[in-house]
């Protein structure tokens, strides 16, 4: 008798913030076809751990399972991506070629690489606040750091960001 | 920065993060800070383009079918093994008796609560996409909070908490009532860049907790919370960030 009753108390809990899961996953692994197969392996983790999940906010939790998943797949597959923290040298674009170059004046493009190029402890902080607009302790409860180091990350983040736009327009100028 | 507050307390007070105290207390040194006013403008204009861009991702119809797909066989599997796997002891019968009973009612009850939260949210986003048809928006139109809180008077038996945040980019457009589950609901109409936010109050009746959270339907965003005494809800097709920010606003 328990098992459907779980299923349907998981498919009408967790399963409306699918959503939010892809988009974590997705600026995560910077790569939607890795993040749905990471999607997947976290939603069948959450739905394994579910008598573990006690109430509370069904989206931090799942979250916090998402952000734990695409961290193994990383470390597995792209080990050098965790490595690399602020680090004025190690982000820099490749040199755009003319294609590249037309794309970019898109805005939307433009942002996109701005953020992707950020590490990814930033990267995480600045989509769950930005994106999903999560609170500083729904954050620290997903990334499982302090607050103060959300408040902190958050605010290199964003001027990192800043900065990185401010470079590549200045550079379509030319 | 020179100033005396450091800079993630700007981002902080940006994000209504800092308490009460300390956000009176950054407001008045603001007042005479260039510095910390460009810093507000710089975050404020980021967070304008990153919405702007749409970069939220969704989960794909077929990832979302997959997963599905997934649970469905895994709840399959874990059942069968179960049975298949494990000797079944002679237990009592009259404990195991009462534990099925007392399983069954705890599984009714928990079953009934979220599928009557279930429907109520089905009936939230209809009435959204009614409201979108011509001439079905609002009952009474108007931009000033003060013409539509008053218009709420005597239909409903309760007030419903009334502002405008133009100023932080969600005009207010009007009211409206609607009927969920039975009863009256206030429905505020909002706006967003061109696109039309509802947000549906009603006083918390039930005796269960409120199912809060966000989610998508039919291609709607919504986001639902409880405060006070009162039940929100917001439907749109913004982003759930969007929804998140007026959520902040209306708290």
């Amino acid at each position: 008798m328990r098992e459907p009753q779980d299923r349907i108390r998981f498919e009408q809990l967790v399963l409306p913030h699918l959503n939010s899961a892809a988009n974590l996953a997705r600026w995560l692994l910077r790569n939607r076809a890795d993040a749905e197969d990471v999607v997947q392996e976290a939603m069948l983790r959450a739905y394994r751990f579910f008598d573990r999940f006690h109430g509370g906010d069904a989206r931090a939790w799942l979250l916090q399972i998402v952000r734990n998943t695409c961290y193994t797949w990383l470390e597995k597959n792209r080990p050098a991506e965790l490595m690399t923290e602020f680090n004025e040298e190690v982000h820099q674009q490749p040199s755009a070629n003319p294609e590249t170059l037309a794309t970019q004046s898109d805005d939307r493009e433009r942002l996109m690489r701005a953020l992707e190029s950020l590490p990814a402890r930033a990267r995480e902080v600045l989509v769950l606040r930005e994106l999903e607009g999560c609170s500083y302790k729904e954050i620290a409860e997903i990334a499982a750091i302090p607050i103060g180091t959300v408040m902190s990350t958050l605010a290199r983040a964003r001027n990192r960001l800043q900065r990185t736009l401010t470079a590549t327009t200045a550079e379509e100028a030319f | 920065m020179n100033c005396e507050f450091s800079e993630t307390i700007v981002h902080a007070y940006f994000d209504g993060e800092l308490d009460a105290v300390r956000s009176a207390e950054f407001e008045h040194h603001l007042d005479g800070c260039e510095e910390c006013k460009a810093e507000l403008r710089k975050i404020g204009a980021l967070r304008r383009q990153l919405q702007k861009s749409e970069l939220c991702e969704q989960a794909s119809p077929q990832l979302r079918d997959r997963i599905r797909k997934q649970i469905a066989k895994d709840a399959n599997g874990r059942r069968s093994a179960l049975f298949s796997g494990r000797r079944v002891f002679l237990i009592p019968a009259f404990g195991a008796l009462v534990a099925a009973a007392a399983s069954l009612i705890l599984g009714l009850l928990i079953f009934q609560s979220h599928s009557r939260s279930t429907r109520i949210t089905a009936e939230l986003i209809d009435a959204h996409v009614r409201s979108l048809q011509p001439g079905h928006l609002t009952d009474v139109l108007s931009t000033d909070q003060h013409t539509v809180k008053p218009w709420f008077d005597g239909k409903l038996d309760f007030i419903p908490p009334v502002s405008d945040f133009s100023q932080h980019g969600f005009p207010l457009v009007g009211g409206r009532l609607d009927i969920i589950d039975g009863h009256n609901v206030a429905s505020l109409v909002y706006s967003r860049r061109k696109h039309t936010i509802n947000l549906f109050v009603w006083p918390y009746r039930g005796k269960e907790a409120t199912f809060a959270g966000s989610g998508s339907r039919q291609g709607y965003n919504w986001l639902r919370w409880q405060s006070g005494d009162m039940e929100f809800c917001l439907v749109s097709d913004v982003s759930t960030a969007d929804l998140h920010q007026l959520k902040e606003l209306i708290r």
